[in-house]
């Protein structure tokens, strides 16, 4: 009699899992990303959907990924791309999905921890093998006959974060990191001041760039293999890359002392994934993501993890330290920067029209 | 006898100047871009350029461009020989207007070719909601990929037609009817012997750009690997990954086929001459 | 009535099913879509359309395009004309393999003609390098869109031209040369007005192509505001700031100023038409 139970329970989960797979179809979910994650996303992918199985008695789940330029992305799930889930390279891009089609509701960046972002980066320099033009930080860009290439912020993502990052770094020097200056009346002066520093900054640095390409790669592709600049501006991870896919023997990274703290944000977008009957599925793949094998593969992939004890510590090794500034301390936040830096009128075409003769 | 000589020297001095030049313009224009595609697809070798050309993600863009290619052309074929029967037949009010409109997709930049069918078919589009409610997908899906392309290809076979058909009249067609043939019949059997050239070529340039398009495809496409990646956009995608040896590799194989269809062209035509002679 | 009005009287069918088929296909292909594009423009206003397409940048885009995309039909003119000429009338060995690749740039994606184009003449090429030497840049340069765009509209000039020069009898010359007529006579009098209306629309069509093109101009233009910056480019930069009644505004004026181009060109041909067969 004891082992009927058992038996019809075990018979009874077996139903029921043969059910689940039948009703949940094996799950699939469309990932939205953009360009830098493909590698690290593969990965991922593959080893969520062993462990969702393992959760979930053998249930299924299959990937579908799209990679892109951030804002492409975003573009393409407003005009009806199904993307169940949003990885992109900007807060504000998601933020436009949730704004302009309402698919997801305008407070999703509370849902998951660290602002819906698992993993970070930060800008860093890409430079030729022993770095001839010697150059360390951020002022360094600035010196006599020093070429530098960044993507257009308007198209890129990734330019953005190097638009920012350079702007804060010389806030930074002005202000000698008083960042709560910027908050104190009294002190308006002196803020307004370090701005117009930083803006002239900007229309030096800008006055260094031959060639504005249309995204990170092409950017990466332009000072690699055609040998334009000498420096690139890019995300750490991207670098990484760079060196290791194009030229250990050619590349050298240069992590500048003060950098930004560049936040990919992910997100379920709700009214497909209710569509899909992928909730769950989709959160839950979202939240492995801060799980120690998520974390883990980040760090291997050159995100650095916002848990670094569940990191390889040979992983954390390769990541050199860098004080990040990040985007509410020096900008009031993405709608600020982008309204005042990227809108049209705004400090970049301001800075890069300078610089016409 | 002296004479003849020397304007014998003459023309042969000017083909080898007419030589020289156009070879320099084709050789400088088309075969250096095409060189450097070949060294880099070959760059690893015979067995990694079949590789890359036979792997799955790549397979499948392939046979995509290639069903793409199957709906499109035929349907712009289709519409380019009832176009030019209207306009190089009949002369009618609004004619010129017409041929106008025909040449119109060729002014069209390919990003706004793709945006089009995004503003008419995208979730907040014309038809959109009217989609959704239906669970219909056009764009981010092949039938997305067939528009975008059926557009950008719209003009090049009619374009081929017109000026033939124009210039070939309508004699032999009269006297066909007044023999008693049908309609049809002298289409069949008196039009299309006389155009069969022309449609070829019309065809094989439709073709061509139909295979290679990416402009337009990729506004529409929404890059779901293995799935809606046609091959000028695996291309992109390996190229974005630093694989420029795979990129290159499938960019020959879009070459490759643009010199067989026409290599073919050219032996359809020589025997079709000799049948004649 | 009405219809002898509005078509001349032929004994040809098929005209209402062509014709209609035509404008049906036309419609739902082209006309519909376009017209969305139109419309999506006049959101903003007549007020706002004038703002976006007015701005320094923008027309300092359309002046970079449509410089870049004259200089190239014009050069496409001479190389398709050359080209065409010696496919007709030349005598070489390998002709037909020259033929067969005339069509290439037709099906290269243009990304990877781009692509080609900047790794040859990039300023670390080898090609980059004795330009160089030479004082000229071009990758990166206002010269190379023009190079992007001369590669995509080479075949148009020189399939344009190529039949109606077969077509051409080689007796017409020889007659214009036997009444006296020197080379140089019998091109400009006898051969030239002949192949004028397939060179102006080869020409047109190159033109055309050019303004619009984008794939293979971003990787060798160097994108640089107010200089290197064409018109689709700014089209994109937009619509990745979610401006679509921007982007579309500058998709309709760009595409009014090409069909100008295009209307003034077939006036052209019209008069030159007429001046020639006086």
């Amino acid at each position: 009699m004891k082992s009927n139970p058992n038996k019809s329970v075990r018979l009874a989960r077996v139903i029921l899992s043969l059910a689940g797979l039948a009703q949940a179809g094996s799950v699939s979910l469309l990932n939205a990303s953009y360009d830098p994650t493909r590698e690290f996303y593969r990965d991922y992918n593959r080893a969520f959907a062993t462990w969702y199985a393992q959760e979930n008695d053998g249930a299924r789940v299959t990937f579908r990924q799209s990679h892109g330029g951030s804002g492409k992305q975003a573009r393409s799930v407003i005009d009806g791309l199904d993307a169940d889930v949003l990885t992109l390279a900007l807060a504000p891009d998601i933020d436009a999905v949730a704004r302009k089609a309402g698919l997801l509701p305008a407070g999703w960046q509370a849902r998951l921890p660290f602002n819906s972002a698992p993993y970070t980066s930060t800008i860093v320099f890409l430079v030729r093998r022993g770095n001839p033009k010697g150059v360390r930080t951020w002022d360094d860009l600035l010196k006599p006959g020093v070429a530098v290439i960044t993507p257009n912020p308007k198209i890129s993502g990734g330019a953005r974060w190097n638009h920012l990052a350079a702007w804060a770094a010389s806030l930074e020097r002005e202000l000698h990191g008083d960042w709560a200056a910027l908050a104190r009346p009294e002190e308006a002066e002196r803020v307004a001041a370090a701005q117009r520093r930083a803006q002239e900054d900007m229309a030096e640095l800008y006055r260094r760039v031959p060639v504005l390409d249309a995204g990170a790669r092409a950017a990466t592709t332009t000072f690699v293999q055609r040998g334009l600049g000498d420096v690139l501006l890019t995300w750490e991870n991207e670098a990484f890359l760079a060196v290791e896919k194009l030229g250990r023997a050619s590349l050298e990274i240069v992590v500048p002392p003060v950098s930004i703290l560049a936040e990919p944000c992910v997100a379920w977008v709700d009214r497909v994934v209710e569509r899909h009957g992928a909730r769950a599925a989709a959160e839950a793949y979202l939240r492995h993501l801060y799980s120690p094998e998520g974390q883990r593969l980040a760090a291997q992939h050159y995100f650095r993890p916002r848990l670094p004890e569940h990191a390889d510590p040979a992983h954390l090794a390769r990541f050199a330290p860098v004080r990040r500034i990040t985007l509410d301390e020096a900008f009031g936040g993405w709608e600020r920067a982008q309204r005042e830096h990227f809108a049209d009128g705004g400090h970049f075409d301001r800075a890069f029209l300078s610089r016409a003769p | 006898m002296k004479r003849g000589k020397g304007r014998n020297r003459k023309g042969w001095l000017a083909n080898a100047a007419l030589c020289a030049a156009a070879l320099t313009v084709i050789g400088a224009l088309v075969v250096l871009p095409l060189g450097v595609i070949l060294a880099e697809a070959f760059s690893g070798g015979w067995r990694l350029w079949a590789a890359s050309v036979a792997e799955p993600e790549a397979r499948g863009a392939i046979l995509l461009t290639l069903a793409v290619t199957a709906l499109a052309v035929p349907l712009n074929t289709v519409f380019g020989v009832a176009a030019a029967w209207a306009l190089a037949k009949f002369r009618f009010r609004g004619r010129s207007l017409l041929l106008t409109l025909v040449d119109l997709p060729f002014a069209v930049s390919p990003v706004i070719a793709g945006l089009i069918f995004v503003l008419v078919f995208g979730r907040s589009g014309w038809f959109g909601g009217w989609l959704a409610e239906r669970g219909l997908k056009v764009i981010f899906g092949t039938p997305g990929i067939v528009l975008a392309t059926l557009f950008v290809t719209f003009p090049f076979v009619a374009r081929e037609l017109i000026p033939l058909m124009s210039e070939q009249g309508s004699e032999e067609e009269q006297a066909a009817l007044s023999l008693g043939a049908s309609g049809w019949k002298t289409f069949f059997k008196v039009t299309l012997p006389n155009i069969k050239w022309g449609l070829l070529y019309g065809i094989i340039l439709c073709n061509a750009r139909a295979m290679g398009e990416f402009g337009a495809v990729s506004v529409v496409s929404g890059h779901i690997r293995g799935e809606t990646l046609t091959l000028p956009l695996h291309v992109e995608v390996l190229y974005n990954e630093y694989n420029f040896t795979a990129a290159f590799a499938c960019a020959s194989l879009l070459a490759g086929l643009a010199v067989v269809t026409i290599i073919l062209k050219t032996v359809v035509e020589l025997k079709g001459a000799r049948d004649a002679a | 009535m009405n219809r002898l009005k509005f078509k001349q009287n032929s004994v040809l069918p098929g005209f209402g099913l062509s014709l209609g088929f035509t404008v049906f296909y036309l419609s739902l292909i082209v006309l519909v879509p376009l017209s969305a594009l139109i419309l999506r423009s006049a959101e903003g206003g007549l007020e706002g359309f004038w703002r976006t397409v007015s701005q320094p940048r923008v027309l300092a885009s359309f002046r970079v395009t449509f410089a870049s995309a004259l200089q190239a039909a014009l050069l496409n003119v001479v190389f398709g004309v050359t080209v065409a000429w010696f496919l007709v009338r030349g005598r070489f060995p390998l002709k037909r393999l020259v033929d067969a690749l005339v069509d290439l740039p037709f099906a290269m994606p243009t990304a990877v003609s781009g692509i080609a184009l900047t790794a040859l003449l990039a300023p670390n090429s080898a090609l980059g390098l004795a330009l160089a030497r030479l004082g000229v840049q071009v990758a990166f340069t206002p010269h190379g869109i023009t190079v992007a765009m001369i590669f995509i509209g080479l075949p148009f000039v020189i399939r344009s031209v190529q039949p109606a020069l077969a077509d051409l009898s080689a007796e017409l010359e020889e007659a214009a040369s036997s009444l006296g007529a020197t080379r140089a006579q019998t091109l400009w009098r006898v051969v030239l007005p002949l192949l004028a209306p397939s060179i102006l629309s080869g020409f047109t069509l190159a033109f055309a192509r050019a303004l619009g093109e984008y794939g293979s101009v971003v990787f060798i233009a160097g994108n640089m505001p107010m200089r290197t910056e064409i018109a689709s480019l700014l089209i994109i930069t937009k619509l990745e700031q979610f401006d679509y009644t921007g982007a579309t505004a500058i998709a309709v004026a760009l595409l009014a100023l090409s069909l100008l181009g295009i209307l003034a060109i077939n006036l052209i041909q019209a008069r030159a038409a007429r001046h020639w067969g006086n």
